[in-house]
């Protein structure tokens, strides 16, 4: 027996693997699972642990019982065909006159095939149909492209995307030919370029110092009036293509439209508003902050009734608003309030000293939020954003309210079809749209969350 | 104190900073109590005094990061107000350092070092990497361009901070208490660069308590209490005998240790 107790190791320890419910795929089990159920130490842990482990067998019980449910009725007891064109027979037990066994309860498949066409474009024409593939296609091509992070001129191809493109797709899904005078357009892109040399001639203070901090304003709204006539100018310019009225529009073609341009204009819209309601003038600042808590205060339902019902009453008569496009307006507005609230928590969480940085270098304030304080501010808060999308998406289909098919009206409307009444017609269509929307919003929420792991990796403190 | 006397004869006559009767107010509460100062190019001045005396403020109201509600501010000929043109052409002559180094967490070192030639001075970006790389050598870490400031040493930074106020090739220096959020061990890289640079003759303002910087390298060091310029002399004699009471206290206080 050694006299102390002390000891020192003269050789290195060896470097043992970890025991069982350390590491690995056991010691993961043992960890997030067992860990908690096999204590048996004293009662109260008995008692514990008891609780532990039927509620696991419970759970893990009713997840597989409702996947396996969802399963059989989606896929293994579901009619997948209808190759003899029976309709609504081939889904009917032999009770209901069909050959299907009775009890049977499965996805009625091939009704959703019948009225895929109608789900997915409404009543739009047959044969201009290709207009709409065209302009899918290239919008999915040109999204993919700004999307992967490989393509090059990535920059280039989203401001294409973002200018050209609604363009084009306007043009090609609605023929063009709007019949707006160019006159007046002229008149509009005119007044537009004033504004901004207004806004240009104030930022050099010759106007005033109040004046030259609110050029900004000046050549945001001159760009805007600019960007929107000219885009009016070539929509009203004839391409010999069968005029096709949104009132012909419907389905996911409706959702996609309402989402997309709610989606472009909010982060824009949100990004402004947010800016302005920080502003140092008062003006600016209380103006923004109205029209913010305006609409983030009434619900998006009365907004589009107001937008359908009540606005024809106070337009003069003979003025003649789309349906669409005064739904497409209020979507806008109304989540373009939400978004500059998104992005106003993300200025918030920007250090003070990052304006100041910027100023003292001599960056302009536009230049200093475009460079520093936004592409920081955004990234903060990227899941609010996402999130806003994501609702924005989802509430697309109220507008089937104002009389507009979305691909939930237009399913809606589908399942009324007489011809297919089944008992598991409605259930079929919905888990139908259902999927649909879950792919749109659970693809938006991996991206983000893609988005998020890349520009952490980048600022890493 | 050789070195100190070379630099000595690299001050010149022309006036770059000229502040008279600079008052301003935060609210009702008076900061800058009738402030005058001349500043002569090739200068360097170091502000001292207890906390809360509006030293910051002062190097602040220099490039219009504060504003001044009255008194004149003239630098290099130009005079400070609500003309943004003027403030412009101001803040491109004065670089500024600050206490917690404000560099940008998302752009890379030579990113950040890049981005005001690029777009302020509307240079090339070749031109702007290479004039970038230049300083970042200058500061001795030119390895580093390519890191994310959050990779970097405290003391790494605020090189780099340096490094990036050099880059718009200013024609004097404002540094507000560049070494307070350092730890010991990093002060000294810092303070070396800011001597390396008070050696190639830049202008600076700096506001410090290393009183060792500042008998190697000021010409004049400023005292603040409240708001106020109360004690103004060479190094040695600040050092050595001052007058004021309230700096006798304040240079006990912080050389006592
Ligand atoms: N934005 C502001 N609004 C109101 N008061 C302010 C503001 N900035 C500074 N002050 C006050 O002005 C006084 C001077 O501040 P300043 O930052 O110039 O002091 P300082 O001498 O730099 O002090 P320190 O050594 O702690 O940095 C302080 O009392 C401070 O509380
Ligand atoms: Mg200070």
């Amino acid at each position: 027996m050694t006299k102390s107790r002390k000891y020192v190791r003269l050789k290195d320890a060896p470097l043992l693997p970890p025991p069982a419910t350390e590491a690995g795929v056991t010691g993961w089990l043992w960890q997030n699972i067992f860990a908690s159920m096999t204590d048996f130490q004293s009662i109260g842990a008995c008692v514990r642990s008891l609780f532990m482990i039927f509620f696991s067998l419970l759970l893990v019980y009713v997840f597989v019982d409702q996947t396996f449910s969802l399963m059989d009725f989606a896929i293994f007891s579901a009619v997948w065909s209808d190759p003899e064109g029976l309709k609504r027979e081939a889904c009917w037990t032999l009770q209901q006159g069909g050959a299907l066994p009775d009890g049977w309860h499965g996805a009625c498949w091939p009704f959703v095939w019948a009225k895929q066409k109608f789900a997915w474009f409404g009543p739009y024409p047959s044969e201009e149909l290709w207009r709409v593939y065209l302009s899918f296609a290239i919008g999915i091509f040109g999204l993919i492209w700004v999307l992967v992070e490989r393509m090059p001129f990535r920059a280039q191809v989203g401001v294409l995307m973002l200018t050209i493109y609604p363009l084009f797709a306007f043009i090609l899904l609605t023929g063009g030919n709007s019949g707006a005078s160019f006159t007046g357009i002229g008149v509009w892109i005119i007044a537009g370029i004033a504004v901004i040399s207004v806004g240009r001639i104030g930022a050099t203070g010759y106007l005033g110092a109040v004046f030259s901090s609110v050029s900004g304003v000046f050549g945001i709204v001159g760009w805007g009036i600019v960007a929107l006539n000219v885009f009016r100018g070539v929509a009203a310019v004839d391409f010999n293509l069968t005029p096709v009225g949104t009132g012909d529009w419907g389905g996911l073609l409706i959702t996609l439209v309402v989402a997309l341009t709610g989606i472009v204009a909010s982060l824009p819209l949100g990004i402004v508003l947010a800016l302005g309601r920080r502003s140092k003038l008062p003006v600016i600042s209380i103006l923004c902050t109205i029209f913010i808590e305006f609409w983030r205060g009434v619900p998006l339902i009365t907004v589009l009734f107001m937008a359908s019902v009540m606005l024809p009453l106070f337009l003069p008569a003979g003025v003649n608003f789309d349906n669409l496009l005064r739904a497409l307006i209020g979507v806008m507005l109304f989540s373009a309030a939400y978004m500059a609230e998104v992005v106003r928590g993300g200025l918030q969480a920007i250090d003070k000293g990052q304006y100041e940085g910027a100023q003292a270098m001599g960056l302009s304030f536009w230049q200093s939020m475009r460079l520093i304080i936004l592409p920081q501010a955004l990234t903060h808060v990227i899941p609010g954003i996402v999130n806003t999308f994501i609702g924005l998406f989802k509430d697309t289909t109220l507008v089937s309210i104002v009389g507009i098919f979305d691909l939930l009206g237009a399913g809606q409307s589908a399942v009324a079809d007489a011809a297919w009444s089944t008992p598991v017609q409605a259930i079929t269509m919905y888990l139908y749209i259902g999927i649909i929307f879950f792919i749109f919003c659970f693809g938006m929420s991996r991206y983000s969350i893609f988005m998020e792991k890349k520009l952490s990796k980048s600022r890493r403190h | 104190m050789a070195a100190s006397t070379d630099n000595k004869m690299q001050v010149t006559n022309e006036v770059m900073i000229l502040m008279s009767q600079v008052n301003k107010w935060f609210g009702a509460f008076h900061v800058l109590r009738d402030i005058n100062l001349t500043v002569n190019k090739g200068e360097r001045i170091v502000i001292c005094g207890p906390s809360g005396s509006g030293k910051s403020t002062l190097i602040r109201c220099l490039n219009r990061l504060e504003e001044h509600q009255s008194g004149d501010i003239t630098v290099q000929g130009i005079t400070l107000n609500n003309d943004l043109k003027n403030i412009d052409e101001i803040r491109r002559e004065v670089g500024m350092v600050f206490q917690h180094f404000n560099l940008f967490p998302h752009l890379t070192i030579l990113e950040n070092c890049t981005l005001a030639p690029i777009w302020v001075r509307r240079m090339p970006k070749v031109d702007a990497e290479a004039l970038a790389m230049k300083y970042l050598e200058r500061v001795k870490i030119p390895e580093q361009a390519h890191k994310y400031p959050g990779q970097l040493s405290g003391g790494q930074q605020q090189r780099v901070a340096i490094a990036r106020s050099l880059c718009m090739e200013p024609q004097l220096m404002l540094f507000d208490e560049p070494t307070s959020a350092l730890d010991p061990e990093m002060i000294k890289e810092v303070l070396d660069t800011m001597v390396a640079l008070a050696e190639d003759g830049m202008s600076m303002i700096c506001v410090t308590h290393e009183m060792g910087f500042a008998r190697k390298v000021a010409n004049r060091v400023i005292f603040m209490d409240e708001g106020q310029i109360i004690e103004e002399k060479e190094p040695e004699a600040f050092f050595e005998n001052p007058e004021n009471e309230r700096t006798k206290l304040f240079l006990s206080q912080i050389l006592d240790h």
